[in-house]
């Protein structure tokens, strides 16, 4: 079966079984080997995408609930060659330490900053709750996702200036 | 365990192709949070999957008959943002404890009653809202109420070929209370140990009526019906309910498993109750 979605940015269209796992096909059939598996049974969140701009899992998605749809993963999220603002704040809080629960846990931050811009403490502990770290201990990670979304409210701004002086 | 490729997956063109896919013997898959992890497991081997989830027959979200209409396709992240469900508090309260976000943006509300688990979260508002399971199969369509509908632990009153079409949740009148809180062991994703949901009606400070579920103490959800007659002109007073407490705690049948003991469960059922009355208002 052809399925068509855009991935990353770009409409790809690929030659698949409809049950194919969506982390399968982005790790073996498009060889992005960002997007981790660490239970495989949506548990930990390390296989976390986005689809239509919400997180979901990779590992219980089939191929063909992502035909039609918009894809992001960590791959899709560099910037000009560079890392991604909430990137940058993982590695410059320590909320990257082995890097497995990484790609996971950064997905459903891009997917909540979109969302609030300016979570509490306790809003970025809910909503990582279903993502799993063995290293951090979580608190750095905490500390990236609000340094994320202080450097994330100061990008917009920066773009709000450069559109107003040309 | 599933050893070589991956399941088969037809997409129906509608819902009289799904139907009778189903009737063939197919499995429907709707998010498939619970149909993948268990098929991965080796629990549950279909010949084939049928998926439902984008029918656009199964996704509305419609106000209907003094109530709310729920396609079953509706995932619990899109009920949670809708300005309908905003109505419904206790519906909320419950749907925002299921999983973490990307489970609720996956789940979907027809997946989680076809399920029939005790421990499903959107089952405690559904039996305290009196909301009816509408079918569609091969013979026509029909409704039943919840309470019909759930037979036991992964039982439901599904014949061949049938499929859940919506929800109807009625509004309920007034202004009740609502509460709902699950007990368990990890925060995110936690499969209740014992949950509790209510709507009280308060008049004068004592209430007037009283609706109480609770998951994860019985085979289904439980309406402990004798319960709700006993909170009648009481107030919100937990020390006042604790009797009453007691009762509840007597009448719930739990098993112990992996996650709890029996009496465990018995005794957070009860103060369950007693949580309610102290964090809720008592006028
Ligand atoms: C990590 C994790 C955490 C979870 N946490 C919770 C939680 O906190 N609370 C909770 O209640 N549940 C939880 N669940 C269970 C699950 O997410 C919910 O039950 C969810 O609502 C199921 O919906 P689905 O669309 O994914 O179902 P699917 O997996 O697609 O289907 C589930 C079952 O329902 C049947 N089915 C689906 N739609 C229909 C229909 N329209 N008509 C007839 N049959 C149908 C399927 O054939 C299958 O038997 C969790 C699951 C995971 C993996
Ligand atoms: S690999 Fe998907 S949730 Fe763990
Ligand atoms: S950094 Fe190692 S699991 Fe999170």
């Amino acid at each position: 079966m052809r399925i068509k979605f855009v991935f990353n940015g770009r409409e790809i269209e690929v030659e698949t079984h409809p049950g194919r796992r969506l982390i399968d096909l982005l790790r073996a059939d498009l060889g992005l080997t960002g997007t981790k598996e660490g239970c495989g049974e949506g548990e930990c969140g390390a296989c976390t995408v986005l689809v239509d701009g919400k997180p979901r899992l990779s590992c219980l998605t089939a191929a063909i609930q992502a035909e039609g749809r918009e894809v992001l993963t960590i791959e899709g999220l560099r910037e000009n060659g560079g890392l991604h603002p909430i990137q940058r704040a993982f590695v410059e809080t320590a909320g990257v330490q082995c890097g497995f629960c990484t790609p996971g846990f950064i997905m459903a931050t891009y997917a909540l900053l979109k969302e609030n811009p300016d979570p509490t403490p306790e809003e970025v502990r809910a909503w990582l709750s279903g993502n799993l770290c063995r290293c951090t201990g979580y608190q750095q990670i905490v500390e990236a996702v609000l340094l994320a979304a202080k450097y994330l409210r100061g990008d917009a701004l920066r773009v709000t200036r450069n559109e107003k002086t040309p | 365990m599933r050893k070589s490729g991956p399941v088969e997956i037809v997409r129906p063109k509608d819902l009289r192709e799904a139907s009778s896919l189903v009737r063939e013997g197919g499995m429907p898959l709707a998010g498939g949070t619970d149909v993948f992890v268990r098929v991965r497991k080796g629990l549950w081997d279909p010949p084939f999957l049928v998926y439902i989830g984008e029918l656009p027959q199964l996704r509305g979200i419609e106000p209907r008959e003094g109530g709310v209409e729920v396609g079953a396709a509706v995932t619990h992240a899109e009920l949670l943002r809708s300005p309908l469900a905003a109505q419904l508090p206790v519906l909320r309260l419950a749907l925002s404890t299921i999983g973490a976000p990307a489970i609720r943006e996956m789940g979907t509300i027809g997946g989680n009653v076809a399920n029939a688990s005790p421990a499903g979260d959107s089952l405690i508002p559904l039996y305290l809202l009196e909301a009816r399971v509408n079918l569609v199969g091969p013979e026509g369509e029909r409704s039943l109420p919840m309470e019909d509908f759930i037979l036991g632990p992964g039982k439901t009153a599904l014949r061949p070929g049938e499929i859940i079409r919506s929800l109807w949740i009625p509004f309920p009148e007034g202004k009740p209370l609502p509460y709902f809180r699950k007990v368990g062991r990890r925060r995110a994703l936690v499969i209740a140990v014992a949950s509790l949901g209510a709507l009280f009606w308060l008049r004068d400070g004592v209430v007037e009526k009283a609706r109480l579920a609770l998951g994860s103490v019985a085979p289904t959800v439980l309406r402990p019906r004798e319960v709700e007659k006993a909170l009648l002109g009481k107030p919100l007073d937990p020390g006042l309910l604790r009797p009453i407490a007691d009762e509840l705690s007597r009448l719930v049948n739990p098993i112990s498993d992996i996650r709890a003991t029996a009496a465990y469960r018995r005794r957070v059922a009860g103060n369950l109750l007693l949580d309610a009355a102290a964090r809720l208002p008592r006028a």
